[in-house]
């Protein structure tokens, strides 16, 4: 293993976020303190508890996953596309490193920044309700193992893409509506039948259930199904980077 | 002994392309071996083959006796490269563009090695300035030091000069006999054909796909190279006298210059003989001079020769 390449890698993107701290971590305090006052203050103040908890604090590991999802993909996809776009991407090739060593790399930096934004959205979050974690390592697993995986899929992305405008394409058109759609801001049993059934298609929904129930021990799918479905993803993005570095698919001509 | 091993290397990309027909050639340890040819000639694809950025379909390459497929780590290690383009890490400083470079080879930080690095190529007072803040000629050497930050064996300079003043042009030459010096083996494309017939050792011929030529510097001027011989005339000619004709003398310069190209490498130039017979016919010169056919025009010949 070529660990000084990985670190090497990792220091260089992890500089780029503390670079534009401002943007990285001070943009998603704001909107979470504006959902918390939207959300969480004048319609919450409306809502009945739901399954016994009250709704400021029931949407907090929904807001945590909705950035989480969105940071990770936004990272990963552009700490790799911003090489190939620019043409620097010349080094990572004609350097010794194996294509593991890259994804540990660019997909370690990514999710450790989203890991980081998840936790300042976590503390943000205690200055507006009272923070209740029945499961705090099952609550840092789901962390991990969602940063990970949507670091992945967002690698996957930066490498498909060939513009910007396709950067955007699937973080824009299809996560954020199957995040909003996931309940974050509801219980999948809040909804009629037939919406109910369609949720559970969401592979989102499993991973919100999964972090919610680490937090109130509640949750729309029991926890094996939640795990299995998230494994399950990141099962697919490995299979799909592991493809795109043996087929050389937009890196190598 | 060959430090670059390239056997009969092919590619043809997806769109049908055929960038290199079946090219075997070896590079020597410790030389400055220059390789021309026109545009798309295959120059950019064959360096990128050896340094892993264009996979080969069929052939092989080794570096140091390395596999660059089998054995790539061991491969690329020693190999450095200065792309033609100036991609650059635009938001980064010098210093850690250039540490960055090390690190991606797997070599631990090595300050030292970095400052002389940048103080060689005059980047030293510049190593906290943001890349996108340099000068084109600034950014081509940025790229230049991160290509030795990880002390290469085997450099690739793929049109180190484009677009680059003559006073840095003089410098980056400098610097490539320098590493030759140092014991570095150095591989450089370039337009500037006297680029290479001031550094070359030896020099290769591309052309469409193919190696046309590979020869020593010295070797190739001597067996290509022409001589002329240009006579100015005292009384201008209308044309040239039949009793001349045998020697191939072309008219120039409305009529008062004599041009005579003769072989450097032939037993007898014709020189003697073709003076005897222009005073014979009483044709009088005022001057004349000889010329050396430059390496430009040899490769332009040979390009010619084979289109």
């Amino acid at each position: 293993m070529n660990w000084q390449a990985v670190g090497a890698i990792y220091g260089f993107e992890m500089a780029r976020f503390w670079r534009t701290a401002m943007q990285s971590i001070l943009a998603p305090v704001i909107s979470t303190s504006l959902y918390f006052v939207v959300f969480g203050a004048a319609i919450g103040s409306r809502v009945t508890a739901v399954d016994g908890v009250p709704y400021g604090l029931f949407i907090v590991p929904g807001l945590i996953m909705l950035s989480l999802l969105t940071q990770s993909i936004a990272n990963a996809s552009f700490g790799i596309y911003f090489p190939r776009f620019a043409g620097t991407i010349y080094e990572i090739l004609s350097a010794p490193i194996s294509p593991l060593e890259v994804v540990l790399g660019y997909v370690g930096a990514a999710a450790s920044k989203s890991i980081l934004i998840g936790l300042i959205i976590l503390a943000t979050a205690a200055l507006f309700v009272p923070l209740r974690i029945e499961h705090p390592v099952w609550m840092l697993a789901f962390l991990l193992l969602t940063a990970v995986t949507f670091s992945l899929f967002g690698f996957v992305i930066g490498l498909w893409a060939d513009g910007f405008e396709k950067l955007q394409l699937v973080p824009l058109l299809i996560v954020t509506p199957l995040t909003f759609l996931g309940g974050s801001f509801y219980a999948i049993d809040m909804l009629p039948p037939f919406w109910r059934a369609l949720s559970l298609f969401n592979p989102v929904v499993y991973l919100i259930s999964g972090f919610r129930w680490s937090f109130f021990g509640k949750a729309d799918v029991s926890l094996g199904i939640s795990l299995g479905m998230t494994c399950l993803f990141l099962t697919v993005c490995l299979g799909l980077v592991t493809w795109i570095f043996r087929t050389g698919y937009r890196l190598k001509s | 002994m060959a430090i670059i091993a390239i056997s009969n290397l092919s590619k043809v990309y997806a769109s049908g392309l055929v960038a290199l027909k079946d090219v075997t050639l070896t590079i020597e340890r410790g030389e400055i071996f220059a390789l021309l040819g026109p545009n798309g000639a295959g120059k950019s694809t064959l360096i990128n083959i050896v340094c892993g950025i264009v996979t080969p379909s069929a052939g092989t390459v080794t570096a140091d006796g390395h596999d660059i497929l089998g054995d790539y780590r061991a491969a690329r290690r020693r190999i450095g490269l200065v792309p033609q383009e100036l991609t650059t890490d635009a938001f980064e400083t010098v210093w850690n563009t250039v540490s960055f470079t090390r690190g991606l080879f797997g070599l631990r930080k090595d300050p030292a090695h970095i400052e002389r690095v940048l103080r060689d190529l005059s980047l030293w007072e510049k190593r906290d300035s943001r890349i996108m803040a340099l000068s084109g000629g600034m950014k081509r050497r940025v790229l230049i030091a991160k290509a030795l930050s990880h002390e290469p064996q085997i450099l690739f300079l793929d049109e180190p000069t484009a677009g680059v003043d003559v006073a840095l042009r003089q410098d980056m030459w400098r610097l490539v006999r320098r590493l030759r010096d140092q014991g570095v083996t150095v591989i450089l494309t370039t337009h500037y054909i006297e680029e290479a017939e001031e550094m070359a050792d030896r020099i290769g011929v591309i052309r469409r796909g193919q190696i046309i030529l590979v020869e020593g510097k010295a070797e190739l001027m001597r067996k290509l190279g022409r001589k002329q011989l240009s006579l100015q005339l005292q009384a201008p000619l209308a044309e040239v006298p039949p009793a001349l004709a045998e020697h191939g003398l072309e008219l120039a310069g409305d009529g008062h210059e004599l041009i005579y190209t003769y072989d450097t490498k032939g037993e007898r130039t014709g020189i003697t003989g073709l003076l005897t017979a222009l005073s014979t016919a009483g044709i009088r010169f005022s001057d004349l001079r000889t010329s050396q056919s430059s390496l430009e025009d040899i490769f332009v010949d040979l390009v010619k020769e084979r289109a």
